[in-house]
């Protein structure tokens, strides 16, 4: 009898121990005593790059900054831009293989502001802000000669042609577009399109999906013909940069004193940023100019509504490359055909022992975050498309040629043009 | 006029500035908050109170990504995804778990008759693992890293039949460390995450430190 219960305890003891075991690998087989006097190797584990180097990006990226900037504003100079575009291309692009960079560093504030326990590096941080509080004060100079996707854009730049400004300005919608997604997706955990999508990494790497190789080298083609195509028609973070420019303190100028309209730059500038002289033709007198203001003023908030409207209507489809709704579906409908084996996400949902509801619960919060992100997403497109219009009905008057402080990258290329000394 | 434009461009550029500021002030605020760390549930093989150093878990850390054993499915995703050709993620083998058996169940396929080094019986497509005679009835398996491409064959098959030794992880010195990982996208089984980067590796049976500089 005692003998009895003492096997029912040993075998108690020994289910226990090999349950908890059964999480990963049981020690099937006892490790080995060698006579021989083997020695067992050691695991390899190699350690990643040291994170004092982080520091050195950032020393980089700030004194990069600091001369791209002097060399526009103070010594005007397109050569000095030139040389050192290529230093960050061989730094930022090929050195550090394109990660991290100020594109991509918008998802990583966006989720770092939405997810508490996501731990944002410091990196990221300084990639975001430096650009922009450089560009608040002095324009897009990072544009010119940090940024590692302009400069390697701007060394196929070879027949620039002009697009009007039709095209520019609905072309220039799109990063406004790209940019609302990126902060969508970044913000409800769901996915960095920017990285995800990103033309050049493949050729800083060497390696790349099929694709993205494909992606890259149009851009890279059509990039011989228009002028940094990415940078203006892409780029997220130009949005941001494009903005702060505007109120830049200080911004490079065509002609160092007077402009004498004699029209030599005109023709200068790679990417028509230069802003040429509105004709006066007949001033518009104050009644239609009023007009317009009111038609502008009730459209934008129509837009915006109308945009909201949509925006939350396709929240499904937003949300459905979200990894969580897609396992949601999955175990909501499972496939009819039972002749194929199971999705590996099934077959890992099953392995993990997780409840249903709460695979349920995490999809249908994350579908709530994007009906509220539905919303906004689209009513800040249709805020795009109203200023898109706006801009299109109000002509401002200037009467010298100046560079556009939106769109100029700083290339500091009209500066040669100008007779003025 | 000008005036007036100035002093509206000076008004928002100082706007702007203040929401950077602002944006900046509570990042780092959330990065330094000490008494909480801030790595939440990416610190996987956290045993709290021996192993973690919460302030340097806790400021501005670099991470790495790694993916967790426990959680893999073998799915072989990892071989396809990585943006490196071949993949970051190797078999990985930790031999203070490995029982040495000479019937490996991680290097020769489930059905072969004879236990030989021979090509067609063993399970990696690329013979990426080297069998080594040690001594009856013992064999040393040891994977020769740049063959591999990160398919889990093997992993699959030592978890099933063996000790569960080889495991696949993102091997540091060639992952580059991508913004958000391409694999971890794809992963069926959610078994990637962020990690400190003095912390690297999550293997299962071994203490896990990094070589010094690999």
């Amino acid at each position: 009898m005692v003998m009895k219960r003492f096997l029912a305890l040993v075998f108690l003891v020994f289910l226990f121990s090999v349950q908890s075991l059964s999480v990963f690998g049981i020690q099937r087989f006892p490790k080995p005593e060698f006579e021989s006097g083997y020695i067992q190797p050691e695991t390899l584990m190699p350690a990643p790059r040291a994170e004092m180097l982080a520091l050195l990006d950032i020393a980089v990226l700030i004194l990069s900054l600091s001369v791209v900037t002097w060399l526009v504003l103070k010594k005007r100079s397109r050569k000095g831009v030139f040389w050192m575009s290529l230093f960050s291309l061989a730094y930022f692009g090929f050195y550090r293989e394109g990660c991290i960079c100020s594109i991509g560093s918008i998802q990583n504030v966006t989720l770092a502001l939405f997810d508490t326990s996501y731990v944002i590096p410091l990196t990221a941080i300084v990639f975001f802000i430096a650009p922009l509080v450089y560009t608040l004060f002095f324009g897009r100079t990072f544009c010119a000669g940090v940024c590692p996707f302009g400069a390697l854009q701007d060394l196929v730049a070879f027949s620039p042609q002009k697009l009007g400004s039709r095209i520019n300005a609905v072309l220039g919608v799109i990063p406004y577009i790209y940019l609302g997604l990126a902060v969508l997706y970044a913000a409800t955990g769901t996915d960095f399109i920017i990285c995800r999508y990103d033309p050049f990494v493949g050729i800083w790497r060497f390696n790349a999906s099929f694709g993205m190789f494909v992606f890259g080298g149009l851009l890279l083609v059509t990039g011989i013909f228009i002028a940094r195509p990415y940078c203006r028609f892409l780029c997220p973070y130009g949005v941001l940069l494009n903005w702060s420019s505007r109120f830049s303190r200080k911004h490079i100028t065509i002609t160092p004193a007077g402009c004498i309209q004699c029209r030599l730059c005109e023709n200068s500038c790679p990417y028509d940023a230069i802003d040429i002289p509105a004709t006066s033709k007949n001033p518009e007198d104050k009644r239609t100019m009023g007009r317009k203001l009111i038609f502008i003023t009730v459209l934008i908030p129509l837009l915006i509504f109308a945009g909201g409207w949509t925006g939350s209507k396709l929240h499904e489809p937003l949300a459905g490359v979200n990894a969580k709704v897609r396992l949601a579906k999955q175990i909501l409908n499972p496939p009819k055909d039972t002749g194929k084996p199971e999705t590996f996400e099934i077959q890992a949902f099953k392995s993990s022992g997780k409840p249903q509801k709460q695979v349920f619960d995490e999809a249908s919060l994350v579908l709530k975050k994007f009906y509220l992100g539905g919303w906004i997403l689209g009513g800040f497109i249709g805020l795009v498309f109203g200023g898109l219009i706006a801009g299109r009905i109000i002509t401002r008057h200037h009467a010298d040629y100046v560079p556009n402080k939106g769109n100029c990258f700083s290339c500091v290329r009209c500066v040669d043009y100008c007779p003025v000394k | 006029m000008q005036n007036r434009r100035d002093f509206l461009n000076m008004l928002c550029r100082g706007t702007l500035l203040t929401g950077l500021a602002a944006t900046t002030g509570v990042l780092v605020f959330r990065s330094v908050k000490d008494g909480h760390c801030t790595l939440g549930s990416s610190c996987n093989n956290c045993k709290k109170s021996d192993s973690c150093n919460l302030p340097e878990a806790a400021l501005f850390r670099q991470t790495v990504w790694q993916l967790d054993p426990t959680k893999c499915i073998q799915c072989g995703r990892c071989a396809e995804n990585c943006v490196m050709t071949p993949s970051a993620v190797k078999a990985t083998h930790v031999y203070a778990m490995c029982g040495y058996c000479d019937l490996c169940g991680g290097y020769l396929k489930p059905d072969t008759k004879t236990i030989s080094t021979a090509a067609e019986n063993q399970l990696c497509p690329t013979s990426a693992i080297k069998r080594k005679f040690v001594e009856d009835p013992f064999y040393q398996y040891t994977i020769d890293e740049p063959l591999c491409i990160g398919c889990a064959k093997c992993v699959k098959g030592c978890g099933a039949f063996g000790n569960g030794s080889l495991q696949l992880q993102v091997r540091h010195d060639r992952c580059v460390n991508c913004n958000e990982c391409a694999i971890a996208r794809n992963c069926p089984a959610d078994a990637f995450s962020r990690v400190p980067a003095n912390k690297p590796y999550l293997l299962q049976g071994i203490e896990t430190k990094p070589d010094e500089k690999g």
